[in-house]
């Protein structure tokens, strides 16, 4: 960490977004993680994807819960909503934020204690529920604020800083939230930014539960040798699957690449994932493979990064609700209170 | 693109942006430091060392660090170089006991030094201590030169020039006021050791054009003028008077005429106003005083009336350029304008002149009647005479007869001791970590947003009446401090340890001016092209280190890199450091000639 705030000055031939922003419009205050920590490049990559994606940073809502992780949402997005709630409980504010203003764009920021511990049911019901946000769990495998003991994603076998042993099986989180039904899940390393770039933002742009799991080397507790999240034995163990570039508007994308070489995979918003694969049988829109794909290459000790799993037409719990298309914290008295006949009539509807 | 070698003392030296442009290299970010520490007496003697004349640059040097700084290219001002040169010389202690005391022997060596400016002075203050017998021989009653005769009062007062140059003179200098030498020839029969040249551009140039013999007697060379004012020979000039020429000269001429009875006062220049050589600052200076500049006229005939000059005509002119881009001024198809004045202050350029050198003498002269010398080692056809400051290259600033000086008392030095003069001493360099704790350095590495001071002025109206009362006021401590903490302590240098880094990207993210970037390596050409932010100044050195574990190569943009340490601070391994590079040039004395091969390797 530093005590000094990031000097206001930055490089004169920083590019600008469409909003006429550079990249240094969208970070928060400075960090006061460890220096080093894997966290501090998840923030930004995230700071990076929404300056490449030309959001609005007020149109943005970061909910996080309790941890090192959960203390990033204050380094980026300084001009967007957050809230910092309970251990382990940001899904469920999520999904209450989410259903009162529809319009926001979520992201979910939560570590492998926060959701895979204290928060592991919250986890799983915001996923099931197909909640449409990002939910980035940056995971690294030990309770960092604690002083290094080993947290529910630690891998069986691998060893703490003091040389303990974990005998306990590991939770793969990506594997789990395939299984609940998330819409997108990928996984990726806080030390390859070319790979969690665009994940982020094709997160951002999927309608739906997105979930990406970032293995984030603790730099102070998990990156010794015997740890399997370590800079050295992520980037040995790395599987990537697939590389891609989120193409934003209607930009003909053969221009780009050759034909044969890449998968287009259409998102909701009009964006487009250009699918490079680096595994040419690995399918993507294959929940049951990707989930044996993920546990076969585990059981070999490798760690399987990409983007994993994206639902075609994947849709959201307002969807399934049938809820309005105006945000329920934007409906008047007028709407919420049709008045007498309504209510006769809807009462008549249930006799 | 190879691994940068920083051994080499050129590399960081060229990160120092305001040391390298320096031509003596004055480690300037080292006194601006110990000025913000309220060492003024230090924050001197580093000047002192390295230019002699602290409070006299510090009022008048043409700053070509300014420009250079960092800082124009982070925000838009540089760092006030120059007047933090003067803070120091106001407020230091008595710094007398700290200077070099007159040898106690001598060595038996003579050298004469032809003129007293700051060549000359610079060549006797390297020399004297070492135990030569240095004799300083100047036209004039005392020393200092052009500094004494040609710069105005009110921009130098004279106890700030009689102050440095007793300092020198102090050193057991022989100093012969009211000497002219007339002859080389006499000199040379005289049997020095060594002869150094350092007479100047003495000859203010004339504009020959009709009208100018039937009007003399209001027409004057600027330079002689100003020395002649300098003196006291002339109190007064008409009321309306025209400048020509658009140097610092011409601008020190009509600031002068301001306080000595002229009214309107108007500055005439052939060029653009943008080209003239005159330094931006001493043009607003001018303008600030009412004196307006008017451009691209050039003068065409003197008018008269009964033998007394009544104005100046001047055809309109346009600039065009020709295919290979070269400028040429012709007519502007305006009719020709008649300035009205009393009297007109030639102020075109200067020239070098040499009639006291007998073209026999034994020292070549070039097609452009200038002698011929060394660029290195100053040293002229003669090697026993020697060539410094504005008489070896032409007109220059004193800061290049302060460097020029410099090499000329290696070169003598060497000389006398029997060593090659042309092979040159290495600079001293130390290269040392600033590391004081986790977050601490031994440096100030917050970044200041502070807009650069202004330096306050004397009350135009008081300033006006007496020729003698100094403009600038200078920065009082406060805002000295302030000033200097805009410095971004370029001499505090980013190092990289690949066999460290883990790769992590913390400094990456952290970099305020996204200068470092990871990448596999390439030429430079098409690395430049792929970095965090495009690294477009040519000028400016990337810095390449590989060895990585994935293979990439760490290259680093000097270009805006704002020193703030933060890469430092945010590496978990200590892979980056910040260590501070000083350089020293050196200077005539035991170190410019080692006593052994094998120990002049190691003064690298």
């Amino acid at each position: 960490m530093t005590y000094l705030a990031k000097p206001k000055f930055h490089h004169p031939g920083l590019p600008k977004n469409d909003l006429g922003y550079t990249h240094r419009d969208y970070e928060g205050t400075v960090s006061t993680l460890c220096a080093g920590c894997g966290h501090d490049s998840i923030t930004a990559a995230i700071i990076q994807a929404c300056f490449e994606l030309s959001i609005e940073p007020h149109r943005v809502a970061k909910i996080s819960g309790i941890g090192c992780s959960s203390k990033t949402p204050t380094y980026f997005l300084g001009n967007s909503h957050g809230f910092n709630s309970v251990h382990g409980r940001m899904p469920s504010v999520l999904t209450g934020a989410n259903l009162a203003n529809r319009d926001l764009i979520y992201l979910g920021v939560s570590g492998d204690g926060d959701s895979a511990s204290i928060g592991f049911g919250q986890f799983a019901h915001a996923l099931r529920r197909g909640v449409n946000m990002a939910y980035i769990v940056e995971n690294n495998g030990v309770y960092g604020l604690t002083k290094g003991q080993f947290s529910a994603t630690a891998d069986r076998g691998s060893k703490s800083k003091r040389g303990v042993t974990n005998t306990d099986n590991s939770i793969d989180l990506a594997a789990i939230a395939l299984q609940l039904g998330a819409s997108f899940v990928a996984r990726s390393f806080s030390g390859d930014k070319q790979q969690l770039v665009p994940i982020i933002k094709a997160a951002i742009a999927h309608k739906g539960a997105a979930f990406i799991d970032v293995i984030s080397p603790c730099v102070a507790f998990n990156n010794h040798a015997g740890s399997t999240k370590s800079f050295d034995f992520v980037r040995e163990h790395n599987e990537a699957v697939n590389r891609l570039d989120v193409i934003s508007g209607r930009m003909p994308i053969e221009v780009q690449y050759a034909p044969g070489q890449i998968e287009i995979v259409e998102q909701h918003d009009g964006s487009t994932i250009a699918l490079r694969k680096l595994d040419a049988d690995y399918q993507v829109h294959d929940r049951a493979a990707a989930q044996a794909f993920l546990q076969h290459h585990a059981a070999k000790g490798q760690i399987v990064t990409g983007l994993l799993y994206v639902e075609k037409d994947a849709d959201d719990l307002h969807a399934h609700l049938h809820t309005v298309d105006t945000p329920l914290n934007a409906l008047n008295e007028k709407e919420l209170c049709p008045g007498q006949s309504a209510l006769d009539k809807f009462n008549a509807s249930m006799r | 693109m190879k691994n940068t070698d920083i051994s080499d003392p050129q590399y960081f030296h060229k990160v120092v942006d305001c040391q390298y442009a320096c031509p003596a290299h004055t480690p300037v970010p080292e006194y601006i430091r110990m000025i913000a520490a309220g060492r003024y007496g230090d924050a001197y003697m580093v000047n002192w060392k390295s230019n002699v004349f602290p409070g006299i640059l510090g009022r008048t040097c043409d700053r070509p660090c300014e420009p250079a700084c960092r800082r124009v290219r982070v925000e838009e001002e540089p760092v006030a170089i120059c007047r933090l040169k003067r803070v120091a010389a106001d407020f230091k202690e008595d710094i007398t006991g700290r200077m070099p005391k007159p040898a106690a022997r001598h060595n038996g060596k003579r050298v004469a030094l032809v003129g007293g400016g700051p060549a000359s002075l610079t060549v006797a203050r390297d020399l004297a201590p070492l135990g030569y017998s240095v004799t300083v021989f100047d036209a004039d009653a005392k020393a200092g030169g052009m500094i004494r005769t040609q710069i105005p009062k009110f921009r130098l007062p004279d106890s700030v020039i009689d102050e440095e140059t007793d300092y020198v003179l102090n050193l057991g200098v022989d100093f012969r006021g009211g000497q002219r030498i007339e002859s080389m020839k006499a000199l040379l029969a005289q049997d020095w050791d060594a002869i150094f040249v350092g007479t100047g551009a003495p000859r203010g140039r004339d504009l020959d054009i009709p009208g100018r013999k039937e009007a003399a007697a209001n027409i004057h060379i600027g330079i002689d003028w100003l020395s002649s004012v300098s003196f006291g020979h002339i109190s007064k000039i008409g009321r309306r008077v025209i400048v020509l020429g658009g140097g610092n000269t011409a601008m020190d001429c009509c600031r002068s005429s301001r306080r000595l009875g002229g009214e309107e006062v108007q500055v005439v220049v052939r060029s653009g106003f943008d080209e003239m050589k005159a330094s931006p600052w001493e043009k607003e200076d001018a303008q600030h005083e009412g004196i307006p500049i008017h451009n691209f006229l050039v003068p065409k005939e003197f008018t008269h009336e009964n033998g007394k000059l009544t104005g100046v005509i001047f055809e309109k002119v346009k600039a065009e350029f020709d295919a290979k881009g070269r400028r040429k001024l012709v007519n502007a198809g305006e009719p020709d304008q008649h300035f009205p004045c009393d009297d007109v202050l030639v102020a075109v350029g200067q020239e070098n002149a040499f009639p006291w050198i007998e073209r026999d003498a034994g020292i070549a002269f070039d097609e452009w009647n200038m002698p011929k010398v060394d660029e290195k080692t100053f040293q002229s056809s003669n090697p026993k005479v020697f060539f410094g400051g504005d008489a070896a290259f032409g007109p220059k600033n004193i800061i290049w007869a302060v460097a020029h000086g410099h090499e000329a008392a290696v070169s003598i030095d060497k000389m006398l001791n029997g060593e090659d003069i042309a092979e040159r001493p290495l600079p001293a360099v130390e290269v040392i970590s600033q590391k004081m704790g986790i977050h601490e350095w031994s440096y100030d590495n917050q970044i200041d947003l502070d807009k650069r001071y202004k330096v306050p002025h004397r009350d135009l109206g008081i300033a006006l009446k007496d020729i003698k009362s100094e403009v600038e006021l200078g920065f009082d401590v406060n805002l000295a401090l302030k000033e200097a903490g805009r410095c971004l302590n370029c001499d505090v240098q980013t190092v990289f340890n690949a066999p460290l880094c883990i790769e992590c990207d913390a400094c990456v993210d952290i970099c305020p001016m996204d200068c470092i970037t990871f990448t596999p390596n390439g030429e430079e050409a098409e690395l430049r092209t792929r970095l965090t932010a495009p690294a477009k100044n040519l000028t400016q050195a990337l810095y390449v280190q590989d060895g990585l574990k994935t293979g990439r190569a760490m290259i680093k943009d000097e270009d805006v890199c704002l020193h703030c340490g933060l890469c430092a601070e945010r590496c978990p391994t200590g892979a980056w450091d910040m260590q501070k590079y000083l350089l020293e040039v050196t200077h005539a004395g035991s170190s410019c000639r080692p006593p052994n091969p094998a120990q002049r390797r190691s003064a690298a």
